[in-house]
């Protein structure tokens, strides 16, 4: 039986492990807080917290409910605003965020209410900046933020005291969450969930459901899953020589806190900010967003231009295979029906290479790309002694700019060569018109984005001849 | 005082239409709408779909017992179309089934035989062909005719307006339930309750006196839900009349973006005349408006257009002409501002143009020419002007030679990055554009335990009117805020009430509230053994004072006294705007109770390598009156200028020429995130102490804010053009990321605007 703990009470359920967390926190449980907005994560109206049990602590995330699977909380604790009401007073969150004034129409404000909680039970810094993030996934029509913004600085200033004490402690201490919390650890433990299907390989995988809720909403909730997304086999950062090795199910979220990625991409976290939200980071894995096969995955731009390799295995034997050929047309994998990404693992850059990573979407956060690229360049003094440049939306795929890349190898890096291999660049692509823009923007953002790179990569590079 | 809402609101526990407890046997509806834009239906097959489990009955036009109609102010719509499709979404049929999964498969099984025929989404096409929802309209002051050969300066352009999608996080939907004696009730979330009641009535046939709307609250509405919640609560009326069962229907976001209407996009042709001194002389300016399939509220949304056609500004010599246009689009609606900002955002442009073949600063033209006390709007209303007032005011408290100083020194310092400023001014009428529509009431109950519940037409979707009207009674009463309830709306309370919109809730019905407590308050008051005159007494803390000090009657004792004295403890206020009239023959009049003035400074920083941009600051003066809640109406504020920026800026609503709809997900239409608004937004109060019609002279703040956003457009500009002066920057909103970086590097670089007459006054 599939079970976890939904604010203070332990459930058990024979539905359907495919059934969305949303429709049965609000059409089963009758807990109707949480607000169904759009149904594809990208309002935060749905907001939840999932709590787990690592190594005897809690570490609570913000989740969309509206595509999480019942399957990916089993044995974990599901709290939505119902589970942090206080009996007799409101919390420091939901304080701030009246006395600020920062809740209109109120549809939205509860979202924001578990974001915010979310960041107090989170381990990073309590600053206004840290704050705000936590609500990038939450969209309001009618405040403007600037209410939610003051209650969010009010809400950072309130953890000021925190110091040594782990968030947990301090919220239990602060009047952010009520009492039933501290027991939450020691029950989990003793809750022992089953799921089948969690091993059947005929069932079709999935990883943290960002995209195949979207696409197929309604046909996912009576499939055979296989849920990925909790197999310890699939997690986990790791360097071993100079290979740098992921599980399949590391989500966006464990790449920005991983402190292996942040030394070899120091610039990681900025990247990584306009990758969709704190909440689908949270829940997307890599090689859904590789399997997904969107010419536009940022992370298939983004490992892309580091020439990473897959790991696939079919439940009997692994084989390799290079990102760059796992791509074979629109929405078209290098991949049998049966076969699933375990890990993949890259060379970890030399201290010769740099590595940039561009992305211009019609809302600069919480969008789709209209383009991506990212580029990492390998220099021997003034020489190009190895480039991978990667692009996406100006093609079927993702792209791998092979002859551009070939054309810049070797010669020495100036003004007068980006401007050549802008124009042999274009010959690369065939972007379409569609509504994150015209061919002709696309293209103009491609040869834009090129020039941004070696902007920011080469400060030395005179940016006046580059752009004109 | 803050919103009396937002203790359940930052619990979790109010109450939206999609949480009502469900009743036993309640059945779920999906609509099935239209594959394509426009064509004749001929066949529907439902036979597939009756055979998904839990499917109950499929309804489609012939099962209306009534008039296949919903039109509001033409009767031109029809709830399902039975032969004659007009936009992809409108409503073939309706699936109701045992749960919501079974409606929503099913609808999925349906298939519609359609002949096609020809799409227009273009409104101009639409005019060109005849195809008008109603015939043209004008407003026409002075005689440009006359004025042309005054001017020294003529500047012609074009516009084109995208139109802008509500996106109240609470989508559309309604729950219908059979009462006894052939009555339903039904939950809608609705603007307008009364509206969803004519509605029903007139599709089922049903005595309205048998239809009692009920209206909690709205997760948000900003004129979405004014006309357009009729559809989904007459769907579900429908179903439940003849199911006799309860019939529930919350749309899914893609189903509610794609079948309900938006913000009209409009396209224009101007044609604007100054003088040496900057002065305009002479606007002449053609809309055409893009309506959609249907009327809905399209004939009074363009008659704000024509109103505002003149934004802040005097000009002598006005002729305004608008068509609206019949498109296969949906039908297109109100959305806060109502037309206004769409005849704003020409003028604004009109002045641009000028101010670019001047090589002037736009600012020189705005405030030269803003309207005075005494001179005349194109409609014949004079003004009671604080259009300078504001203006000045903006200039001097935020110091705008500084912010211009700096400006030019961080271009100058930066080649990618360059800032740009706008100054943008905003005046807006307050009142239904249609006079009639211009009253309310309130019923006002004191209950003998002094507690006080209060109903009135007005439905609270985030704006906090209810605050406002509880205010109303408690002060007015002399008591405290706790003692005061407001109910939810409902149309067996309060009849024949006008939606909530056009900015004016608070004031008609906190007036009706007024007038009621007003009345009850005189009434109590003569309870008394005080014996002494009228003038005498007040009451305040729930004391009643004898020349201001304290007597030993208080309101329980009023009260009490009343109810045994068998003295009525109920009373119904009804307000009607004053002194409002219009004549739309002669398009002369005073239609407006009062006008909203404020000057907005706005600036922002263009990426110009990537063609995105920030907000860096919106800086305002605004003509508050006296505000009665500064919480509230800086929220209403910043909101409204956060929604202006993304519908200029951001917010683009896709149809390919099929008419269907490629932004149809939260995905694809993107409005503002945490990220995207004004790092900074400064509100400062224009006090005014003068006399005007407002609910305790706090003038109305819903929409006004929203036309400072029309600013960020300029901004852009002005951003861009200090990058590349000879830049081609059409008038064509929203300014995108898209659109900002082929401006800044596009191959093409002949001038914009060409002046049409060359300099007559200085040559002769």
């Amino acid at each position: 039986m599939l079970r976890f703990i939904l604010n203070n009470d332990d459930i058990g359920t024979a539905l359907p492990p495919g059934m969305l967390l949303l429709d049965f926190i609000r059409y089963h449980q009758h807990l109707p807080g949480t607000k169904t907005g759009c149904n594809e994560g990208d309002c935060g109206a749905c907001t939840v917290l999932i709590g787990e049990l690592q190594n005897g602590t809690m570490h609570y995330q913000s989740f969309t409910s509206c595509l999480t699977p019942l399957g990916n909380v089993r044995g974990k604790h599901v709290v939505t605003i119902e589970g942090i009401n206080l009996p007799n007073s409101l919390t420091a969150v939901q304080h701030a965020m009246q006395d600020c004034a920062a809740t209109q129409c109120g549809f939205c404000t509860p979202g924001f209410v578990m974001s915010l909680t979310g960041f107090c039970l989170s381990h990073k810094a309590p600053t206004l900046t840290n704050a705000i993030a936590a609500i990038d996934g939450n969209i309001c029509r009618c405040t403007g933020y600037k209410s939610i913004e003051r209650a969010a600085a009010r809400v950072a200033q309130l953890l000021e005291p925190r110091n040594g004490s782990t968030p947990a402690q301090y919220a239990a201490g602060a009047h952010i969450l009520p009492a039933y919390f501290v027991h939450i650890p020691g029950r989990l433990e003793a809750l022992h969930s089953t799921l089948e299907s969690a091993n059947d390989v005929a069932a079709k995988p999935i990883g943290g459901g960002t995209d195949l809720y979207v696409q197929q909403h309604d046909a996912l909730r009576q499939k055979a899953l296989r849920f990925l997304y909790d197999q310890p086999a699939l997690k986990g950062i790791r360097q071993e020589g100079d290979k740098c090795i992921l599980g399949a199910a590391t989500t966006v979220a464990d790449l920005v806190a991983s402190p292996l990625l942040q030394a070899y991409f120091p610039y990681l976290s900025r990247y990584l900010k306009k990758v969709s939200s704190t909440q689908i980071r949270n829940m997307a894995t890599i090689a859904g967003n590789f399997v997904n096969a969107s010419p536009i995955g940022d992370l298939s731009i983004f490992f892309l231009a580091l020439d990473a390799t897959l790991v696939l295995s079919d439940g009997q034997k692994e084989r390799e295979l290079p990102l760059r050929h796992f791509f074979k047309g629109y929405k078209l994998l290098n991949k049998s029906a049966d076969e699933y990404i375990v890990r993949l693992w890259f060379y970890l850059p030399s201290q010769h290479t740099l590595f940039n990573f561009e992305k211009v979407s019609k809302r600069t956060h919480l969008d789709i790309a209209s383009v991506n690229t990212a580029i990492s360049i390998t220099m021997q003094y003034d020489l190009i002694d190895d480039i991978r440049i990667a692009a996406g939306g100006v093609g079927p795929v993702p792209l791998l700019l092979k002859e551009t890349a070939a054309f810049m190898t070797g010669k020495l890096l100036t003004e007068s060569l980006i401007r050549e291999a802008g124009f042999l660049l274009q010959t690369e692509v065939s972007p379409i018109s569609d509504a994150r823009g015209t061919a002709d923007y696309k293209r103009l953002l491609l040869a834009q984005l090129f020039k941004a790179h070696f902007i920011t990569l080469f400060p030395q590079l005179e940016t006046a001849i580059l752009i004109r | 005082m803050k919103n009396i809402d937002s203790h359940t609101h930052v619990t979790g526990t109010s109450v939206y239409l999609d949480d009502l407890p469900i009743l036993q046997g309640t059945l779920f509806a999906a609509a099935y709408g239209s594959p394509v834009a426009h064509g004749i239906l001929r066949r529907l097959e439902i036979t597939e779909a009756l055979q998904i489990p839990g499917v109950v009955r499929i309804l489609t036009a012939k099962d209306i017992p009534g008039e296949n109609q919903i039109g509001g102010i033409i009767p031109d719509e029809p709830l399902f179309a039975d032969h004659h499709i007009h936009f992809a979404g409108m409503p073939l049929a309706l699936v109701v089934a045992q749960n919501r999964d079974a409606a929503r498969t099913a609808v999925k099984k349906i298939q519609a035989i359609i002949d096609p025929l020809e799409v227009i989404t273009n409104p101009r096409i639409a005019q060109a062909k005849g195809e008008l929802i109603m015939p043209a309209k004008s407003v026409i002051q002075g005689d440009t005719n006359a004025a042309w050969p005054q001017c020294t300066h003529i500047f012609e352009g074009a516009i084109d307006i995208n139109g802008q999608e509500h996106l109240y996080i609470e989508t559309q939907g309604a729950y219908a339930i059979p009462q006894e004696h052939g009555s339903l009730k039904v939950y809608s979330s609705t603007q307008g309750p009364t509206a969803v009641q004519r509605t029903i009535m007139r599709v089922l046939g049903i005595p309205m006196h048998r239809l009692e709307v009920v209206v909690t609250r709205l997760g948000g509405g900003f004129g979405g839900k004014e006309d357009q919640a009729n559809t989904w609560a007459a769907l579900c009326a429908l179903a439940a009349h003849l199911l006799k069962k309860p019939v529930k229907y919350a749309l899914h976001r893609m189903e509610d973006m794609a079948m309900t209407g938006k913000r009209h996009p409009y396209m224009a042709d101007f044609k604007i005349g100054l003088d040496a001194a900057l002065k305009i002389l002479a606007y002449e300016v053609t809309f055409f408006q893009n309506a959609g399939a249907s009327a809905d509220l399209s004939p009074a949304v363009l008659q704000r257009t024509l109103f505002h056609c003149t934004n802040a500004y005097f000009i002598p010599n006005v002729s305004a002409t608008a068509y609206s246009c019949r498109t296969n689009l949906p039908p297109n609606t109100a959305f806060r501002g109502f037309g206004g900002p769409q005849g704003m955002y020409v003028i604004e442009a009109a002045i641009a143009a000028a101010a670019a073949g001047l090589q002037v600063d736009k600012s020189l033209i705005q405030s030269a020419n803003l309207i005075r006390t005494g001179e005349a709007f194109p409609y014949g209303q004079i003004a009671e002007s604080e259009a300078s007032a504001c203006w000045d005011k903006a200039v001097a408290l935020y110091d705008l030679e500084n912010i211009r100083a700096a400006i030019n020194a961080f271009n100058a310092e930066h080649l990618l990055l360059k800032k740009g400023l706008a100054l943008m001014p905003i005046c807006f009428g307050i009142s239904f554009t249609n006079t009639l529509m211009n009253n309310a009431r309130s019923l006002v109950h004191i209950y003998s335990d002094g507690s006080v519940g209060i109903s009135t037409g007005a439905v609270e979707m985030g704006q906090g009117v209810n605050t406002k009207i509880l205010q109303v009674a408690a002060q007015t009463l002399g008591i405290s805020y706790d003692r005061v309830k407001i109910n939810a709306t409902s149309t067996y309370t309060v009849a024949n009430t006008s939606p909530s919109a056009a900015s004016a809730t608070a004031d008609l019905n906190g007036k009706a509230t007024w007038i009621a407590c007003n009345a009850l308050l005189e009434r109590l008051l003569a309870v008394t053994d005080l014996n002494v005159s009228r003038e005498r007494l007040s009451i305040q803390n729930e004391i009643v004072l004898l020349d201001g000090v304290a007597t030993d009657w208080n309101w329980l004792r009023l009260v009490n006294t009343a109810f045994v004295q068998r003295v009525s403890l109920s009373e119904n206020g009804h307000y009607a705007t004053p002194t409002i009239h219009y004549d739309s023959e002669t398009g002369k009049g005073h239609p407006f109770a009062y006008h909203v003035y404020g000057t907005a400074i706005i600036e922002v920083t263009v990426d110009c390598l990537r063609g995105t941009y920030e907000t860096d600051s919106v800086k305002v003066v605004h003509d508050f009156g006296v505000s009665m809640n500064p919480d509230i109406d800086r929220g209403q504020i910043e909101g409204g200028i956060v929604q202006g920026i993304g519908w200029m800026t951001l917010e683009e609503v896709i149809y390919n020429e099929q008419g269907k709809l490629l932004s149809n997900a939260l995905s694809t239409y993107k409005v503002p995130d945490i990220y995207a608004v004004p790092k900074e937004i400064l509100i400062d109060h224009l006090h005014t102490d003068n006399d005007n019609l407002a609910i305790f002279r706090s003038k109305a703040v819903g929409e006004p804010p929203l036309m400072y956003g029309i600013g960020a457009w300029f901004a852009l500009r002005d951003a861009i053009l200090a990058f590349r002066p000879d830049a081609v920057i059409p008038f064509v909103a929203p300014m995108t990321p898209e659109k900002v970086l082929m401006a800044l590097y596009s191959k093409q670089s002949v001038p914009a605007y060409e002046e049409k007459v060359s300099h007559l006054g200085i040559d002769s």
